[in-house]
């Protein structure tokens, strides 16, 4: 990157300068602190691993997981296993939101619903899901589908439980202002709830992929042939 | 003439599981077409309460409410008067042009017809916010936010406007000129209006009558038809005027003295 300020352009002020000029300072004095960490980190590790200060079996060494690597893009096993999670972990998210925002909507909708199922909702939230996979893998073989439902089923209760409670945080003062205007419930979750949510449902849908991978990679430890889970699995038995 | 608001006696109280609070106790008035009343009181006496009623919100326990004559009960509020209403807040919604906010009810009621879209760039026009009907509401200031909020409640030609302390969250002296902007355009189109308000100076420089409520539960302390030999457009000369010192003063009186020698109502 060049440094836009190297000399101080006619129409600019010398006190705006001297700020600018310390602001890119501080800015790359930051950048570099930061590469110098990784590359610390990453030599100490190498450096390590070679005078046999740790035991490489155990801890493995930086040029030992390129060249595994490298071997691995060779084979092309390193995209069909990336390719596979990364898959899973997309239908996954995209059932979650799909699903969350259903339910929410329907839980806002009917308030009484909403009540009789929240203590079912907090405690399906808070099941360990790495429990439920077994039983998945019973009901529906040991497929994608097992997967995807993995995946779904550690984030979408948390999911539904926060856009639920976003919806319901709006201000009545907006509902009231519908009711006034002659709208209906209807109206007010088309007019203001969904709009009014958008900011809520992008943070949601931030941590839902992420949960989505989480639940997919607990999958494919325990039914996967393919895939980041199943190579952790593998690799774990095998201590490669 | 038939009056187009009647209140007989009406009566209402909150409920929760610690007890209820009674918040209206037999308020009984009459509002003639093409009035301006404004209805003053403490705060917390149940100001708000009486406004929901009015608007068919909430539903009073006891009394009746008629309007242009007919029971509430006999036909829906959208037969004989339509109720436009005006919130503290002006809650245009960020996500919305102001045109796409002040359209809203006419899109809620399916009326967005050619006509009515005519008139609300009129009424855009005539407030002087039409260069502004495509941006944003937060790049308005707060008191072309409050007239677009008119506009919203004024596009579904109401025929009773209901003001819930409309000018409460502006700053004095915006507030000062918006209300008598406000005041003028609802004396022009000959709307008939009730406004809410804890401020004593707006109800007597606005209103042509004021109701006195009493501390929760509330009920009507004093009435005062309010008159003045002058042109009301100019808030700050009204002010100046003797009038306005002698019923501002008895309206204080009355509201800071709870055993009134003023009890007409």
């Amino acid at each position: 990157m060049n440094n836009p300020f190297s000399r101080r352009p006619d129409n600019m002020s010398a006190d705006q300068y001297a700020f600018l000029k310390a602001h890119w300072r501080h800015h790359h004095i930051i950048s570099l602190a930061r590469l110098l960490l990784i590359v610390l980190f990453l030599g100490l590790w190498e450096l390590a691993a070679g005078r046999q200060w740790i035991d490489v079996f155990f801890f493995s060494s930086p040029s030992g997981i390129v060249s595994y690597l490298y071997q691995m893009f060779l084979d092309h096993s390193f995209f069909l296993h990336t390719g596979i999670t990364l898959l899973e972990t997309v239908a996954s998210f995209l059932l979650v939101t799909l699903l969350s925002l259903l339910a929410a909507t329907l839980l806002w909708y009917a308030n009484s619903l909403a009540e009789v199922l929240e203590p079912y909702l907090v405690v399906l939230n808070s099941l360990p899901k790495s429990a439920l996979a077994p039983l998945l893998i019973v009901w529906l073989g040991t497929g994608t589908n097992t997967i995807i439902v993995a995946g779904i089923s550690v984030a979408v209760f948390g999911s539904i439980i926060s856009l639920y409670t976003g919806f319901s945080q709006s201000d009545p003062e907006m509902l009231k202002l519908i009711h006034t205007l002659g709208g209906s419930r209807l109206d007010a979750l088309f007019k203001v709830i969904l709009p009014g949510s958008v900011p809520l449902i992008i943070s949601n849908m931030k941590v839902n992929i992420g949960l989505s991978l989480v639940g997919v990679i607990i999958g494919e430890f325990l039914a996967a042939r393919r895939g980041l889970g199943y190579l952790i699995i593998y690799g774990s038995q095998v201590f490669s | 003439m038939q009056p187009i608001l009647s209140l007989q006696g009406i009566s209402y109280s909150y409920h929760n599981l610690k007890g209820e609070t009674p918040a209206l106790s037999d308020i009984s008035f009459q509002v003639a077409h093409g009035e301006f009343l404004a209805i003053v009181g403490p705060s917390g006496c149940g100001k708000s309460t009486l406004l929901s009623i009015i608007a068919g919100l909430l539903t009073p326990e006891s009394g009746s409410l008629s309007y242009r004559g007919k029971c509430l009960a006999d036909c829906g509020t959208e037969d004989t008067v339509r109720i436009g209403y005006m919130l503290q807040r002006d809650h245009l919604f960020e996500w919305r042009t102001i045109y796409q906010n002040v359209t809203l009810g006419l899109e809620l009621n399916h009326a967005l017809t050619r006509e009515n879209q005519d008139y609300v760039l009129k009424l855009l026009e005539d407030y002087d916010l039409y260069a502004f009907k495509d941006k944003k509401p937060s790049e308005l200031s707060g008191g072309m936010r409050q007239r677009a909020a008119l506009i919203r409640t004024m596009a579904i030609h109401p025929d009773l406007l209901l003001l819930d302390e409309p000018f409460s969250a502006l700053d004095s002296q915006t507030r000062l000129n918006v209300s008598a902007d406000i005041a003028q355009i609802i004396r022009n189109t000959n709307k008939t209006a009730v406004l809410i308000t804890h401020d004593l100076s707006e109800a007597v420089t606005l209103a042509d009558r004021v109701l006195v409520l009493s501390k929760r539960p509330a009920s009507i302390k004093c009435e005062m038809p309010i008159q003045f030999s002058i042109d009301r457009r100019d808030p700050m000369a009204v002010r100046n005027t003797a009038e306005y010192q002698l019923y501002f003063n008895h309206l204080w009186e009355v509201l800071t003295n709870e055993q009134s020698v003023f009890q007409t109502a």
